[in-house]
């Protein structure tokens, strides 16, 4: 598609509670022209109506958004020129998969013509490969065809950034990761501004150019995801990120530990085995690719990834020895710190 | 055999066939009767014993639409032969048709009062459900209990206010007066019924138009007015049922230019004697519209009653 319209969204100071909820408390963000930016946040911590407030469905208590600059806050949701997927219900039911991917651009804002609708309509639906079923009902769709059809409607148009609420959420494993790599594509073939809601971790380290980190409300960390992995500023981060997840320990259950942290976060690839003080493999989770070890480490539980053949038997005795973890200090912060 | 929790025995369905059948029959008994008496002759439908068996005549058909005058056998003589088969049954009786009666024209009152009314309290119904549905209103819940008390006495109660407000108001007697009145009693049924349709439809397809480029009024004309149209009509049948058959205001407000068919139906006793085939047949044409309405919607109605009910 020939677009140009891309934008780029700037978030200043914005706050929103519901009554006594507070779901987005001060939040700055700058979604660059054409990133894709991932909001990743467990449920509650303030991403959709990030979104919402982003989109106009929602009007903030404070602080502004602004769309390639323009202030947005009296804008009505048609004038913000913005496309939204949602994670559910998002299709028209009584409409035609074609009326549907259709109407957007029959709106009175874009007021498209005949031929241009069907134009655009084919296209969409080709890119997503649900031509065949442009004529049946909505209702008639698999979860992953409305899901398509869905996205789709935000394609027909050529909005200044498109927002989309865990649009794969309720889809099974297979189709997720299927249209991940579809979005993906999508995304960079359009070159257009995305901005990325889920609590999926997969979703956010495969698709994403940044990623911003929610917390009760507040980005506590925004940046590439490789940056987010490897250098999280929290233990609240470390922990949103990796598979199997990052294990958090005192800082002095091993003897190596400089003093000035108060916990130690081990991801898998920090654990050095054949070294170190010795621990008890608990249970052994094979899952094809990886194998996973379960330890019990002086009565605290260690979950790592076993090297390549998998030599520990259950019941065994194995050494471990951390190897440049990440070091927290007592409120969870990260602080340098290394291991001697 | 097989024992199923969720599957009913045949011999289960069919005792509760045989229930649902005996029951319906009974309740039928009634409406049969009437039905069968509008095509009675006068002497057939007060013979005793009852008739169940008899030669069908038009006879209460003609005599509900028509007014009659008795005629001396000489001048019936004189007369020139029968035009149509009313003017050969009343003659049969040694009369002539005078006229027509004013059956027809209470009549279209009931269609004009009855369809007005239900329109209107739909329509405000509908309004008023989704803004209490989508929208932040102060004190909604006391106004939605307000909404609901007023039909928490017989609407009768406050038959005396209405009759002398109505006189001051020259309501009295006119189309529009009753139609306001039926849409009055019957906007509270429609608001609580339409609002929990109306909430059941999920916001985000309003959303999803709202960000598509349509107005607030756009989207609910477009997105969640086709889809409340079970809802929309079922409360349509239930208003109008009601509205419908309403008798008492229609006596106390209502005596000639806006009468409605209920209770002119009665003063047919009063004219040529208990002329019951006529009241039947006045009976049996006012059962149609309502039972037309109902059948047209009749998908509708059935999804209504179980909607909600059920989450999918």
């Amino acid at each position: 598609m020939e677009h140009c319209n891309v934008a780029e969204v700037e978030l200043k100071n914005l706050s929103k509670s519901f009554g006594d909820q507070v779901a987005v408390i001060d939040m700055n963000m700058t979604i660059d022209n054409g990133s894709f930016v991932v909001l990743l946040g467990p449920t509650g911590a303030g991403k959709t109506t990030t979104l919402r407030l982003i989109s106009g469905l929602e009007k903030a208590d404070a602080g502004n958004v602004l769309i390639d600059g323009r202030n947005v806050d009296i804008e009505t949701p048609a004038q913000r020129d913005v496309a939204m997927v949602f994670q559910q219900y998002s299709l028209y039911p009584h409409l035609s998969v074609k009326d549907n991917l259709a109407f957007p651009l029959r709106s009175p804002i874009l007021k498209t013509s005949k031929s241009e609708i069907e134009r655009k309509v084919t296209e969409v639906a080709e890119k997503l490969q649900i031509s065949h079923k442009l004529n049946n009902r909505a209702t008639e769709l698999s979860g992953g065809e409305m899901q398509r059809v869905s996205i789709g409607r935000a394609l027909v148009r050529d909005p200044a950034i498109y927002l989309m609420d865990e649009p794969l959420s309720s889809l099974d494993a297979r189709l997720r990761a299927d249209l991940r790599i579809e979005l993906k594509r999508i995304h960079s073939e359009l070159g257009s501004t995305l901005l990325y809601v889920t609590h999926d971790q997969i979703e956010a380290m495969t698709m994403a150019t940044h990623v911003g980190v929610l917390q009760d409300g507040k980005l506590v960390q925004f940046g590439s995801p490789r940056e987010i992995y490897e250098d999280p500023n929290s233990v609240y981060v470390a922990s949103r990120l990796g598979l199997p997840r990052i294990n958090i320990l005192p800082a002095d259950l091993f003897e190596s530990m400089a003093s000035n942290s108060g916990t130690i976060g081990l991801r898998p690839e920090h654990i050095a085995y054949g070294k170190g003080e010795p621990a008890t493999v608990k249970r052994v989770e094979q899952l094809g690719d990886q194998t996973r070890l379960h330890l019990d480490f002086k009565g605290h539980a260690i979950t790592a990834l076993s090297p390549d053949g998998n030599p520990f038997a259950v019941g065994s005795t194995v050494k471990i020895q951390p190897e440049n973890p990440l070091c927290f200090d007592d409120q969870g912060n990260r602080v340098a710190g290394s291991i001697a | 055999m097989s024992f199923s929790v969720t599957e009913t025995s045949s011999r289960v369905k069919w005792i509760s066939g045989t229930l649902v059948i005996t029951y319906a029959l009974i309740t039928m008994i009634p409406l049969v009767w009437i039905m069968m008496t509008s095509f009675k002759t006068p002497p057939d439908s007060i013979s005793y014993p009852p008739k169940v068996f008899y030669e069908p005549s038009l006879e209460g058909y003609v005599n509900l639409f028509t007014t009659r005058t008795r005629v001396s056998p000489e001048t019936l003589a004189s007369l020139p032969p029968p035009e149509n088969f009313a003017e050969e049954i009343v003659r049969n009786r040694d009369m002539v048709i005078a006229g027509p009666s004013k059956f027809s024209g209470r009549f279209l009152n009931s269609v004009i009062i009855g369809f007005g009314s239900t329109f209107l309290s739909v329509f405000l119904g509908t309004l008023a459900a989704y803004a209490f549905s989508r929208f932040k209103i102060p004190l909604a819940d006391d106004l939605l209990f307000f909404i609901l008390s007023t039909r928490m006495m017989p609407p009768i109660a406050v038959a005396i206010p209405i009759f002398l407000m109505y006189r001051k108001l020259g309501l009295s007697d006119t189309h529009l007066g009753m139609i306001l009145l039926y849409t009055a009693v019957n906007i509270s049924l429609a608001v609580w019924l339409l609002k929990g349709f109306i909430d059941e439809i999920p916001r985000e397809y309003e959303e999803a138009a709202l960000i598509d480029g349509y107005t607030r009024f756009q989207a609910f004309y477009k997105v969640v007015l086709p889809q409340a149209a079970t809802g929309i009509a079922s409360t349509a049948i239930f208003c109008l049922i009601f509205a419908w058959n309403e008798y008492a205001f229609a006596v106390l407000l209502t005596s000639g230019t806006a009468q409605t068919a209920p209770p002119f139906i009665p003063t047919i006793i009063g004219v040529g004697g208990l002329d019951w085939p006529a009241i039947a047949a006045g009976a049996t044409l006012f059962l149609l519209p309502v039972m037309i309405f109902t059948v047209m919607l009749r998908k509708h109605l059935l999804r209504g009653i179980t909607f909600g009910a059920v989450r999918k």
